[in-house]
């Protein structure tokens, strides 16, 4: 029994504490930014991190997916999703509020619904949308913010991301970042 | 399916099958003792252990429980008084004794079952001395069986399996330590976070965000099939999984290790066509279970990432649960009716198509003992698995090891659903909250560890309840597997007659896969049919 102890004691300092520990010291060499979160600082200040949604719910920004974090949508301090099932009565009603929601901001918007847009991520702080999300509610920002659409197509095919090696996962825009890109213009 | 979707997959198994020899082979050597260095002289030194000791199956085990009870005893303490820890900058508070307890027979049984969140539970001390400790030393536990079976059918007129010590400091020091680096580093290039920084709150919003050496815990959680997520959200938070890249490295190490172990197998029986039929089976039944998982999560996102999709979303589901992993990147929960089947069906197989490092392929040898004893009671012989006689000890070993994780989840699931606080935490009612608590039990009971998150399972009942059936399910299974290696390091090897059924044709891959998913669903369909299969109906 007190070999078990001993062991366990030599092989927790190997692989619970040099081995983080010297991954961190990597991460401090190699990717000092990225293993800090990818923080995005404004005049000195942080504003968020690239890899993490924000909640953006006026009409002249394009809206991030629904988050099901509580208690407030993208709360980075406690990740969750739904966890409803495509049977749940209340994920229909989520979908058709949804659904309200972003035709009330633009009624006259007559093109499908991408269906990122109606669904909560699995994290609640899915910081992209998919290229056909950006492109559903170009003529909305657009419109409110009086700028051609043309301009906002081109922004939004610039600041779209592949699949990566072109074969992995998805296409997708980073919605903070086109926010960014949207004020700055 | 996409053409792109098609091409992913294939990519993906492309890149499993290529890594089985190299690193089986190379696993195979390490057991057999063929390297050694200075640390590892000096770890025996440092333990106290003799490393030159030949041990009885006994003696092996108890060493395996008493080096488990260890680990069991020093998590739960660490719970206890997190809050006089170093590395918590939240000051977050001890935990609950009966969180305590699930969480450390968790990770003690390789399962990494969560009931709380980690970046509102626990600070980064308990993350990194507590829980990955356990992450490469459960995985190494189930490794050291492994070989231990393998030496027990190997050999013959010997009461030696091997010598427990050597082969946990073995796997962890030449095997999971190397690939947790490689996978670190790759992890850290994609934006994986790995840092002691407190949590940052931002100026404007005032929204917090998490910190902490997760790139570190996520690489071995993966490679050791223990699953157990840095954060709440596993690895659907983009801190633990921020690209497509990152997702297919660690996807492929969810099934790495289980893939090239059952090579490794094959070279330590020395017939390495074994190794290759115990693959095909794995194979036999991951494959379909993939195609319909794909294909009935076409179209939805509900708990998907977009970076993902729904194609990386449902071959990770399909594998974390053919594994023994239990890390997420997409909410099972929220899965289609058919969608959720795959996971279900998976884990209730035993966890032996992969399974967990060392578990899925002592597993599916039980199994096999059970295979040629039902193809031998049909033509009347006495059954043979490589060389060795199958007799009333063996069968009754495997017997147990086989009947113990679906009475485990039968029961819990039972004693559950009629229990006031069981139910307290259900998220839905009528078969799809029947689904939620069969699930929690079945990954439980087989050591996966994912969850249909939406079931509340933070309540003592399910916390204790699940804690022993976690711990039943891994150490009388262990111990019945070792129970057989001692009883095979004894016997002859019998050379192969007329009459032997051989075990590496595609005659017994069929007739194993048959075994897996019979007895499977034996066990299951009758449970199936309140929950899931209702809800597909619907």
């Amino acid at each position: 029994m007190m070999a078990a102890f001993r062991m366990l004691l030599v092989l927790t300092v190997l692989t619970g504490i040099l081995f983080p520990l010297s991954m961190v010291g990597v991460a401090r060499l190699c990717f000092p930014a990225k293993a800090e979160g990818s923080l995005m600082e404004r005049a000195g200040r942080v504003v968020g991190s690239a890899m993490i949604g924000r909640q953006f719910d006026d009409p002249k920004y394009f809206w991030p997916r629904p988050s099901a974090t509580s208690p407030f949508p993208y709360n980075a301090a406690s990740s969750s999703g739904s966890n409803l099932g495509p049977l749940n009565a209340d994920l229909g009603a989520a979908m058709a509020a949804r659904k309200i929601a972003l035709l009330r901001a633009d009624p006259g918007n007559r093109a499908a619904i991408p269906i990122d847009l109606l669904t909560a991520s699995g994290s609640g702080l899915d910081p992209h949308i998919s290229p056909d999300a950006a492109y559903y509610q170009a003529p909305r920002v657009a419109r409110i913010r009086g700028v051609p659409l043309a301009r906002l197509h081109a922004l939004i095919a610039n600041r779209t991301e592949g699949r990566q090696f072109s074969v992995l996962g998805e296409a997708r825009v980073n919605v903070a970042e086109l926010n960014r890109l949207l004020d700055a213009q | 399916m996409s053409w792109a979707d098609t091409v992913q997959i294939a990519i993906y198994l492309g890149a499993l099958l290529l890594c089985v020899k190299p690193l089986g082979s190379y696993m195979a050597w390490i057991y057999e003792g063929r390297w050694s260095c200075g640390l590892e002289r000096w770890i025996y030194r440092a333990a106290g252990v003799k490393e030159a000791l030949a041990m009885s199956w006994k003696c092996y085990a108890r060493a395996f429980l008493f080096f488990n009870a260890a680990g069991f005893a020093a998590v739960y303490a660490m719970l206890r008084i997190q809050q006089f820890l170093p590395w918590n900058p939240q000051s977050f508070p001890a935990v609950d004794a009966h969180t305590a307890f699930n969480i450390a027979a968790s990770f003690v049984s390789n399962t990494n079952w969560q009931s709380y969140g980690g970046e509102s539970t626990l600070g980064y001390f308990v993350q990194m001395a507590g829980l990955a400790v356990q992450n490469f030393v459960s995985a190494a536990s189930g490794m050291a069986v492994m070989a231990a079976l393998a030496r027990g059918l190997g050999s013959q007129g010997t009461k030696s399996i091997g010598n427990f010590w050597v082969d946990l400091v073995r796997s962890t020091l030449y095997i999971l330590l190397p690939l947790s680096v490689l996978l670190t580093v790759i992890l850290m290039s994609q934006g994986v976070i790995q840092n002691l920084n407190p949590y940052v709150t931002m100026a404007e919003t005032g929204q917090v965000l998490p910190m902490g050496p997760a790139a570190s815990q996520v690489a071995i959680k993966q490679l050791g099939t223990n699953g157990g997520g840095f954060f709440n959200t596993n690895s659907a938070h983009p801190f633990e999984n921020p690209t497509p890249f990152s997702n297919f490295a660690e996807c492929l190490a969810l099934l790495l290790i289980p893939a090239a172990l059952c090579h490794t197998f094959g070279c330590l029986v020395k017939d390495r066509r074994q190794g290759v039929a115990l693959l095909a089976t794995m194979l036999v039944i991951f494959l379909p279970l993939l195609l319909l998982t794909v294909h009935a999560e076409q179209g939805n996102m509900e708990g998907k990432e977009v970076r993902f999709g729904t194609t990386s979303s449902a071959l990770w589901a399909v594998a974390t649960t053919a594994a023994s992993n239990g890390a997420v990147n997409s909410m099972h929960d929220s899965y289609t009716p058919l969608g959720e089947l795959a996971p279900f069906f998976l884990m209730q197989c035993g966890e032996v198509v992969f399974g967990g490092v060392g578990s899925g392929v002592y597993g599916l040898i039980v199994f096999a003992v059970i295979a040629v004893f039902l193809a031998g009671l049909m033509v009347g012989r006495t059954p043979e698995f490589l060389g060795k006689k199958i007799e009333a000890f063996e069968m009754q070993m495997a017997s147990i090891a086989i009947l113990v994780p679906p009475l485990c989840v039968l029961l819990g699931t039972a004693i559950t659903v009629v229990s006031p606080m069981g139910l307290s935490g259900l998220q839905d009612r009528g078969a799809h909250g029947f689904s939620e608590i069969l699930y929690a039990f079945t990954s439980m009971a087989n050591n996966n560890g994912s969850a249909f998150a939406g079931y509340g399972a933070n309540t003592p009942l399910v916390n204790i309840a699940g804690g022993l059936a976690m711990l039943m399910a891994r150490f009388w299974v262990a111990l019945a597997v070792l129970g057989i290696a001692g009883s095979l390091a004894q016997k002859k090897i019998i050379p192969a007659g007329a009459g032997t059924l051989p075990t590496h044709t595609p005659l017994f891959v069929g007739i194993l896969a048959g075994t897996v998913v019979i007895v499977g669903a034996l066990a299951f369909i009758p449970a199936l049919a309140l929950g899931p299969i209702v809800e597909v109906l619907r």
